[in-house]
């Protein structure tokens, strides 16, 4: 029982790791609609601008900010410099721009810091584990990454709904041309929109950057697993991203803790191992095609 | 076997683009093709497997006696480009080859190597494949044997006295055979088998199940990235401290130990060699690399300087001359060279037998990380394939 509760709290983790990806991600996609693949480039830049100025200032406050900082910055620099000429382009092309990016700034980051991956300590006021109840121990850390999951959540939903800034927003998903006809400076809200979604990366690239190698190509490995958050939750929703997180999050970690123990009870070893090792693997994807299958533009699509 | 290019500056051995300038530019040098690892983020390997032979090169361009150049190219880890490049320098006239560093990567430009009649010293990887029935006279490993890391392990677990264990590895052929090699040497009870996926970066609920199972210790293969990250998670959910670690040397290298920090401190790895070696080549080693690129060595480095020691060897028995193929084999299986692992002999399938080692890393007099060798767990170990090699 204590053991379903670690698993549960494990999922609930990863899912609020997958939801500070995802919810600039489906911002970006389902506003703006330009599938961005640097995103997962912002993350990488968050953790290192995190990384390395922990190592130089020893504050993780200094190191929080930097990482967001630094991930926006970048995040306005791509959407000057090379996507703000895509919006009216076909995807393919949005495609081969913003892979372009990655390879760019992977070199260039290689070139900066070197190849070897970097350390990032983690800070004393977060390290060691809490007691929640008797014989359950978890880690403050991973504790932290879901208080500031939440957090986001929340800040993301009173910016949604409660603000000008957010009815725009609102707006801009539904009907794009009718906004831009009403004179609101769609240039300025897209590059919000696109700032907010980097900064959120480099806020998750410093929070996982403590118990990750931070490392060139760290974002493209989560890169896939967001899109398949915001494919299930529904593209351009909030409120999407945060439960396809969650649901993500907990299919893959109940799926790594309890598949193989469930088949190879059910099933001869030698068929169970192969087959639950290919489950695990296959698990967010099954989870996918069978919301797809009930409902094709996911749980919560922004436009119908 | 033509003899193009003269002596070049070691700086230049390092540049694709000066290499086939070069080739034309002056007369004797034997092209060595050096396919390698050098982008991607296991790019750190491919540099320390390069930098290394280079070093044994020396200022003079001289392997040995003889001149050479490297002609450099790197494969990105993709097979197809590794084959490409090998394919052209095949054609170009090259019938030396060294320097990859996975064994997918082998699996494409060794049989090519093989089919032009040229040789192949492998400076890392020693697949299954390629140790058994499939053996090939032209094909030497300088390395290990894939699952000798493993094999040793399992010996260091009986050794310290674990009985029952929990292990781990990815989930493809190199994670399998891991877990394989580990289980044919060790005695104890395996509990629990769990297999990660590939590019997983986060290990909560795997750690939940160590925990959960309780075992005496664990034996963990994640290379690159994902050993970083087992390594620190393993350490900020307390478990270090109750369940040993042991890891095969390529879970936590040089490099991977400075992104860890004092998570690495206390894990055990079996182990070819490692800094803190005990033996005048090797300090001396350790001690040429520090000064000539500024970073410490891993055992890839090391392994490429005892290949390149080894090749120096067998070329100067041969007046620098490999045409004749027949007596250039026979002066690379003697391994007659001053090795920095020592003792090392080739088996009938032309990979070594070799010493293992148990090493731990432990703090050093100044607070760094070092990987000390506890003891010898195997002596003269061969790999399980040899009987398998019909050389004919």
């Amino acid at each position: 029982m204590i053991l379903f509760i670690e698993q549960l709290l494990n999922g609930l983790q990863y899912g609020a790791f997958l939801f500070l990806l995802a919810s600039g991600l489906t911002l970006v996609f389902g506003i703006m609609g330009v599938i961005n693949l640097t995103h997962g480039t912002f993350y990488m830049i968050g953790a290192y601008c995190g990384a390395l100025t922990v190592a130089l200032t020893g504050s993780f406050f200094m190191g929080l900010l930097a990482a967001m900082a630094g991930a926006g910055l970048y995040g306005l620099l791509v959407e000057s410099a090379v996507v703000r000429w895509l919006y009216n382009r076909d995807h393919l092309y949005q495609v081969l721009a913003t892979l372009g990016l990655i390879l760019f700034t992977n070199e260039a980051v290689t070139l900066i810091v070197g190849r070897a991956p970097i350390f990032m300590n983690i800070p004393d006021f977060l390290s060691g584990s809490v007691t929640l109840f008797p014989g359950l121990a978890y880690p403050l850390m991973r504790l932290a990454l879901i208080v500031v999951g939440l957090a986001v959540a929340l800040f993301l939903w009173l910016l949604v709904n409660h603000t000008r800034f957010g009815m725009l927003v609102r707006a801009g998903a539904d009907d794009r041309q009718m906004v831009d006809a009403l004179g609101v400076n769609m240039r300025w809200l897209y590059m919000s929109v696109f700032g907010l979604g980097a900064v959120l990366c480099g806020l998750a690239g410093v929070m996982a950057a403590p118990l990750l190698a931070v490392e060139i190509a760290m974002g493209e490995r989560i890169l896939i697993t967001t899109f398949v958050v915001i494919v299930i939750g529904g593209v351009g929703s909030i409120r999407g991203a945060l439960v396809g997180a969650m649901l993500v999050g907990m299919v893959d970690s109940l799926g790594r803790a309890y598949v193989p123990q469930i088949l190879t009870a059910l099933l001869p070893y030698s068929v169970a191992d192969t087959l639950a090792a290919g489950l695990v693997s296959a698990s967010i994807y099954v989870l996918m095609a069978f919301v797809l299958l009930v409902r094709p533009y996911g749980l919560f699509p922004a436009r119908s | 076997m033509e003899l193009k290019g003269k002596a070049m500056r070691v700086g230049l051995l390092a540049t694709a683009l000066g290499t086939t300038m070069v080739a034309h530019a002056a007369a004797e040098a034997l092209r060595i093709g050096f396919i390698t690892t050098l982008s991607t983020p296991a790019g750190y390997i491919g540099e320390d497997i390069r930098d290394a032979f280079t070093l044994a090169i020396g200022e003079d361009g001289r392997l040995g006696n003889t001149p050479v150049v490297l002609e450099v190219e790197d494969d990105g880890l993709k097979p197809a480009n590794a084959k490409q490049s090998a394919d052209r320098l095949v054609q170009s006239g090259v019938k030396l080859f060294t320097g990859v560093n996975f064994s997918n990567v082998l699996a494409a430009v060794q049989p090519t190597v093989m089919k032009s009649g040229g040789f192949y010293v492998s400076v890392n990887p020693g697949p299954s494949v390629f140790a058994g029935a499939k053996c090939n006279p032209n094909y030497f490993v300088a390395s290990y044997q894939n699952d000798a890391f493993h094999e040793a392990a399992g010996l260091a677990a009986n050794k310290l006295g674990y009985e029952k264990v929990v292990i781990l590895a990815p989930n493809y052929q190199a994670g399998r055979d891991a877990l394989n090699g580990f289980k044919r040497t060790y005695e104890g009870e395996v509990v629990e088998e769990i297999y990660t996926k590939l590019n997983q970066t986060d290990f909560s609920v795997e750690l939940a199940r160590i925990r959960s199972a309780a075992p005496d210790a664990i034996y963990q293969f994640h290379p690159g990235g994902a050993g970083i990250n087992f390594a620190k998670q393993y350490d900020n959910a307390g478990l270090k401290e109750s369940v040993p670690m042991l890891v095969p040397a390529f879970s936590l290298d040089a490099q991977m130990v400075k992104a860890t920090g004092d998570a690495a401190e206390g894990v055990y790895a079996s182990a070819l060699w490692t800094t803190e070696f005990d033996n005048d080549a090797s300090r001396d080693f350790v001690k040429r690399f520090e000064e000539a690129y500024g970073r410490t060595p891993t055992m890839y480095a090391e392994q490429a300087y005892d290949t390149a020691n080894l090749i120096a060897a067998a070329l100067d028995a041969v007046d620098g001359d490999i045409e004749d193929a027949d007596a250039f084999r026979a002066e690379l299986a003697k391994a007659d060279f001053k090795p920095i692992r020592d003792p090392f002999t080739f088996g009938p399938n032309q990979h070594p037998i070799q010493n293992y080692y148990l090493t731990r890393f432990e703090k050093n007099a100044d607070g760094e990380i070092v990987q000390t060798v506890v003891e010898r767990i195997a002596e003269n170990h061969q790999d399980a394939y040899a009987k398998d090699c019909k050389m004919d």
